[in-house]
């Protein structure tokens, strides 16, 4: 589904990725976990377009997109969850949705059918996004992403500023979706006990390379061990 | 009675000819932050394209409502391709650079029309209210700015295009990373703010005549209206130019028409001394 080989990238003249190699099959859920100012998110916005690459390739469902715009990798089935998650704060949630449907035949069942899946937004819908809770913004650009109905979604730190119950509403939500839908994700976080929940495999990253590669049944361990990390990152 | 009538329309006609030569300005520098010091210049473009077209043969009104601002939205969007869109995100650079196109218009039309002013006499004649004379077609002129306004929100607001528009405007690169190709969005949002100076020129042409250099006098006018209104597109050039219509009008009535001048710029200084966003930076804040 996305095939990243040797990719670098970074700000101007500093590089911030030192060549990430990265497979991601159709139906897994990748979680990439790191701290701070490791490239977790500077990875995200190359993925998705926003930063050129320096060198390496992206490859998308088969198809080269290493140097195409942020819009036509959206058109080639990418779904981008970003970091702030950069709700349309003078739309509706309505308008967001449909922007999320843009380029679909059928708008109106795709957003019904979002709207099943994430039930909290029915009451809020005519709402401006701006002035919702961190929390169902969060929940919102999960399903404006959908609505665009994406091969892949590449998730930015959903946990990030967010209220714990609403957390866990989300975590069941990707669980459930990717019961429902085999949705294809790679989840960049700083909570261990998120991506525990949710990944078939974590990648640890570390100064803009993957350090390590921990299968399902090793992230407990890998929890252990990075503990204290994470305090020390609080 | 009689005079209030007047004076009332004077006032309507006043904000209606500032929104008239702002709303292709606010509709840049609104959705694009690029201040288009070539706007002037696509007015006077306008009223060039009604004259020549007129001589032509083309009926007046189409020649205004259709052929000028398509000619002046084409141009529009030569100028975005060929030159701004190299320049987004760099303020300064765009000033210059639509500067130097407002002086390489403004020669080109002295050398091709020649320095001197060309008009197209005002259809409709005039009409008397009581013992004061006023022109049918000044007050045909605040029915077409109201209704290109009322036009312009339909469009924001209820089609897919108004859509794209306003998600392009607040968070471009969100929008482009769901499928919008925001260099597109700027074309044609830079095409259709020509376009809306063109029609501008086309519809004070009878009014004012045109000239190479008219662009100028108007330019500073539309400028202070869309910086006073603030972000909100039409929104903000309607308050700012009801604001500044009706100081001008009235103190241009009670005293002259220097001083209705100065009362508007006065109030512009005032206005963005306390609202340095400009009006809709405070108020109406979720408006168009």
């Amino acid at each position: 589904m996305l095939e990243v080989t040797g990719l670098r990238s970074g700000y101007g003249r500093i590089p911030i990725l030192m060549g990430i190699d990265l497979t991601v099959r159709q139906g897994e859920l990748i979680g990439v976990f790191g701290h701070n100012g490791m490239g977790k998110t500077t990875l995200m916005r190359t993925l998705a377009g926003h930063i050129r690459p320096t060198a390496g390739s992206i490859r998308l469902a088969g198809q080269d997109v290493t140097h195409a715009p942020p819009h036509l990798r959206a058109r080639a089935g990418l779904g981008f969850v970003p970091q702030g998650r950069e709700i349309f704060g003078g739309l509706t949630v309505r308008d967001n949705l449909r922007m999320g449907a843009i380029h679909s035949r059928e708008p109106d069942r795709i957003i019904a059918a979002v709207l099943e899946e994430f039930p909290r937004l029915k009451p809020i819908i005519d709402r401006a996004g701006g002035v919702l809770s961190g929390g169902e913004q969060q929940i919102l650009a999960m399903a404006r992403c959908l609505c665009a109905e994406p091969k892949i979604v590449l998730l930015d730190e959903p946990t990030e500023g967010i209220q714990p119950s609403i957390v866990e509403e989300i975590g069941d939500t990707l669980l459930e979706l990717r019961k429902t839908r085999g949705l294809t994700v790679v989840l960049v976080e700083q909570s261990l006990e998120f991506i525990r929940k949710l990944s078939d495999r974590v990648l640890v990253i570390q100064k803009g390379t993957f350090i390590r590669e921990v299968a399902a049944d090793g992230i407990a361990a890998l929890a252990d061990e990075f503990v204290g990390m994470e305090e020390a990152a609080h | 009675m009689d005079l209030a009538v007047v004076v009332l329309l004077q006032v309507l006609a006043a904000v209606a000819s500032l929104a008239l030569i702002s709303v292709g300005l606010a509709v840049i520098f609104g959705m694009m932050r690029v201040i288009n010091l070539a706007h002037g210049e696509f007015i006077m473009l306008g009223g060039y394209a009604v004259i020549y077209a007129t001589r032509w043969g083309i009926n007046l009104w189409v020649a205004m409502l259709i052929v000028a601002p398509l000619f002046v939205g084409l141009v529009g969007v030569i100028v975005e391709r060929s030159v701004i869109r190299f320049l987004y995100g760099r303020m300064i650079d765009t000033m210059l650079a639509t500067w130097g196109l407002s002086l390489l218009l403004i020669g080109a039309a002295t050398m091709i029309f020649g320095n001197t002013t060309t008009g197209v006499s005002a259809p409709l004649g005039g009409v008397s209210i009581g013992q004061y004379q006023t022109s049918i077609y000044e007050l045909v002129l605040i029915v077409i700015v109201a209704v290109i306004l009322i036009g312009m929100m339909a469009i924001l607001r209820l089609t897919k295009l108004g859509l794209i528009a306003r998600a392009t405007m607040q968070n471009p690169a969100m929008a482009a990373s769901l499928g919008i190709s925001t260099s597109k969005v700027y074309s044609v949002t830079f095409g259709a703010g020509a376009a809306l100076s063109g029609m501008a020129g086309a519809l004070i042409a009878p009014l004012s005549g045109v000239l190479p250099t008219m662009g100028v006098a108007y330019v500073a006018k539309a400028f202070i209206t869309v910086i006073s209104g603030g972000a909100a597109i039409i929104t903000g050039t309607l308050s700012a130019s009801g604001l500044l219509g009706t100081l001008n009008t009235l103190a241009t009535f009670v005293a002259t028409p220097v001083i209705g001048e100065v009362a508007l710029l006065f109030a512009a200084i005032v206005l963005l001394r306390v609202l340095p966003q400009g009006i809709t930076g405070k108020f109406f804040r979720r408006a168009l």
